[in-house]
């Protein structure tokens, strides 16, 4: 789950990391509000669920209040592209007015989970390529990050700082203590809040001697979400698909894709694959979609109702390896389900597993319009067909 | 012989009372599986089709000589169901369960690590060995026993490659799912080791998908380690970046974890990489033939 800078800035604020004073704010007024009580030079910056917000003109400097409204003015209700967004870009609601600071360096500190074998723990990583594209700074100059693994037998340990921070040439007394208490309040939101990355780029020394985190990036493990509702209640739905949000709150397990042929499998891995298949069979997958090990009427019916909201689909795949789930019971739901909506889509149908003769002869004999198939590449090649 | 699950285990089932868990722990058994007990705190006493129920593992282990732990766990509850099994001397620990936060498998991998126990999952069908048992909900009537091995990421998919070879009358020793999450108990490196040990294996499907680098770190092993033919699907070509696909471990991360790459890495280590995974079972097939000339 992502969250947006104003949102992160507060968690940190709330763990010790030195954020700049600001506030958010929803309309120019507001902005201008912010920036008089600030009383200083500030910078009002889009708040969207995407990088790259200065190049696509989300990001501004303002002088005086009156030029933190007209800011907020041009940036609230702007379309935001940037290279992260698609094409279409992401409406901006909110602002984030804040003062601005004076800049010595800009570093590089961010968390994340290593899945590598040998890990499997929280990683620091750390580089004096602040306020720059760190894939970039990984895949062209690796030499300039340094990582330091969080020992799961230990948690954080004050050596994980001065790894860090001496090779960031932080060696000053007082700076390495206030890097110290930086990423240890870090370490602890990722682990009392079940976060899945931390990145803050830049953090910001100052001419005055002070770090501080001048822009903030942290996204949620979904599966930690059950016990964060806090961190919950901060999703901003206007973020996503709306197809997705519905799917989402219906329980249905749904990623949203380009594409017209729909697909509708049971299992995460088969839905991947069913998604390639139509692809190699020459067709555009519209989604992913896993009705799980339930498919029962109910949510295939959700799921159906769900893939049609789509109005780029022509024509819709079902994929289903029916194990504890029986064929049958399945070609039923379909049938219910397509009832139920009035579904006028071509579809192709591919059931295998337990009864699956009874399931097939359930959906020739059931008068709507089915194409049975029986392998997994032939199902493909006839739902691409459908279309032709 | 076979690997993990073999005529020694003697399975106790954590959450056994649950829905899910009575559901499966009957299939189970109907397969041969040897479940000796079940574990429900709070429902000691109780007994599931005949098999005992005790409050905690440690009971099962001194009582039955439980040593697999199969577990139909909540997610909230599942690492510290998995913690107090490896400390009640579990030696193989098989967790079902989906939606286990990552901070969680964090501290059960390093209990596993020090302990030296086995674990595989969470977020999987689990393990079958044909003519022994099951632990786990892999559909019963797929398997049929013989000396291929299987190895996935996947749940239904892995069901889709062992029928393909079941239909082609290709046996399997031990299917095993390693679920689909991004810290699993074990990878694939550590079950080729496994397949490399067991005598009735002659070869080897691994089923990967999109996301991490356990495909990559398995084509490492296999280089030196490994001396059987592999055939590997991975699932997730036409994923996009970034977005989590269905399985929390099935994800695009900052360019790393594309199927491309896992192709690369596999190839280049001898796999057989299928791209139509309808047709997994014919390249077994075709090393299999090769094999007998």
């Amino acid at each position: 789950m992502k969250i947006h800078e104003y949102q992160a800035k507060s968690l940190l604020r709330a763990y010790g990391v030195p954020v700049p004073n600001g506030e958010v704010a929803d309309t120019p007024e507001q902005a201008k509000a912010i920036a008089a009580s600030l009383n200083k030079v500030s910078i009002v910056k889009a708040q969207i669920h995407a990088g790259g917000r200065g190049k696509g003109g989300g990001v501004k400097i303002a002088k005086t209040p009156d030029e933190a409204l007209t800011a907020a003015k041009a940036i609230l209700g702007m379309q935001l592209v940037t290279h992260q967004t698609g094409p279409e870009g992401i409406k901006v609601k909110k602002v984030l007015v804040e003062e601005t600071s004076n800049i010595k360096k800009e570093l590089y500190l961010g968390m994340v989970v290593d899945r590598a074998r040998d890990k499997e723990c929280v990683v620091f990583m750390a580089s004096e390529a602040g306020g720059m594209d760190i894939e970039e700074v990984a895949a062209k100059t690796p030499e300039k990050i340094i990582k330091c693994a969080v020992p799961p037998a230990v948690g954080y340990s004050a050596f994980e700082a001065r790894k860090l921070a001496y090779g960031l040439g932080l060696s000053d007394k007082a700076l390495a203590a206030q890097f110290a208490v930086i990423t240890k309040g870090l370490y602890q939101l990722f682990i009392e809040k079940d976060a899945s990355l931390v990145e803050i780029n830049p953090l910001v020394l100052t001419e005055e001697g002070n770090l501080i985190a001048v822009d903030a990036k942290i996204n949620f493990d979904d599966d930690g979400l059950f016990r964060q509702p806090d961190i919950k209640e901060l999703r901003d739905e206007n973020e996503e698909d709306p197809l997705e949000v519905i799917a989402k709150n219906a329980g249905v397990n749904y990623i949203k894709l380009d594409g017209n042929i729909a697909c509708m499998v049971n299992g995460a891995g088969l839905a991947m694959t069913t998604m390639d298949l139509i692809k190699m069979a020459g067709g555009e997958p519209a989604n992913f979609l896993d009705v799980g090990g339930g498919a029962n009427p109910d949510q295939i019916e959700k799921a159906f109702k769900i893939l049609t909201s789509d109005p780029n689909v022509k024509a819709i795949l079902v994929n289903i390896f029916g194990g504890i789930l029986r064929c049958d019971r399945v070609a039923n739901g379909i049938i219910q389900a397509a009832k139920n909506i009035d579904m006028k889509l071509p579809m192709v149908v591919r059931l295998q597993g337990t009864n699956v003769e009874e399931g097939r002869k359930l959906l020739k004999e059931s008068g709507l319009k089915f194409t049975v198939a029986d392998g997994l590449y032939e199902a493909a090649e006839k739902v691409v067909a459908l279309l032709k | 012989m076979a690997v993990l699950l073999d005529k020694n285990s003697r399975v106790v089932v954590q959450g056994i009372t649950g829905s899910e868990g009575t559901f499966h722990t009957r299939e189970a058994v109907k397969f041969g599986t040897n479940v000796v007990a079940g574990v429900t705190p709070g429902k000691g006493g109780l007994e599931v089709d005949g098999i005992p129920v005790y409050n905690c593992v440690a009971d099962a282990v001194k009582n039955h000589g439980a040593n697999v732990s199969c577990l139909y766990t909540p997610a909230a509850f599942s690492a510290d169901a998995i913690i107090e099994a490896v400390e009640a001397g579990i030696g193989l620990v098989v967790c079902m369960t989906e939606g286990v936060p990552v901070v969680d498998m964090i501290k059960v991998k390093q209990t596993i690590k020090v302990s030296g126990a086995k674990m595989i999952g969470c977020n999987c069908p689990g393990i079958t060995t044909p003519g022994v048992g099951k632990i786990g909900f892999m559909p019963s009537f797929i398997h049929k026993q013989g000396n291929v091995g299987v190895m996935s990421r996947s749940g239904t998919l892995t069901y889709e490659a062992i029928w393909q070879l079941t239909n082609l009358g290709i046996g399997q020793t031990t299917s095993i799912g390693i679920g689909g999450d991004p810290i699993p108990g074990s990878g694939f490196v550590d079950m080729l080791a496994l397949y490399e040990k067991d005598p009735d294996t002659v070869a080897l499907i691994m089923i990967g998908e999109i996301g991490g680098t356990a495909e990559e770190e398995a084509a490492e092993y296999i280089k030196s380690n490994f001396s059987k033919p592999v055939v590997s699907f991975i699932a997730g070509r036409t994923a996009p970046p970034g977005r989590r696909m269905g399985h929390a471990g099935a994800i695009i991360s900052g360019g790393k974890g594309t199927a491309d790459e896992k192709f690369k890495a596999l190839e280049a280590a001898g796999v057989v990489v299928e791209k139509n995974p309808a047709e997994i079972g014919h390249r077994i097939q075709e090393i299999l033939a090769k094999m007998k000339k």
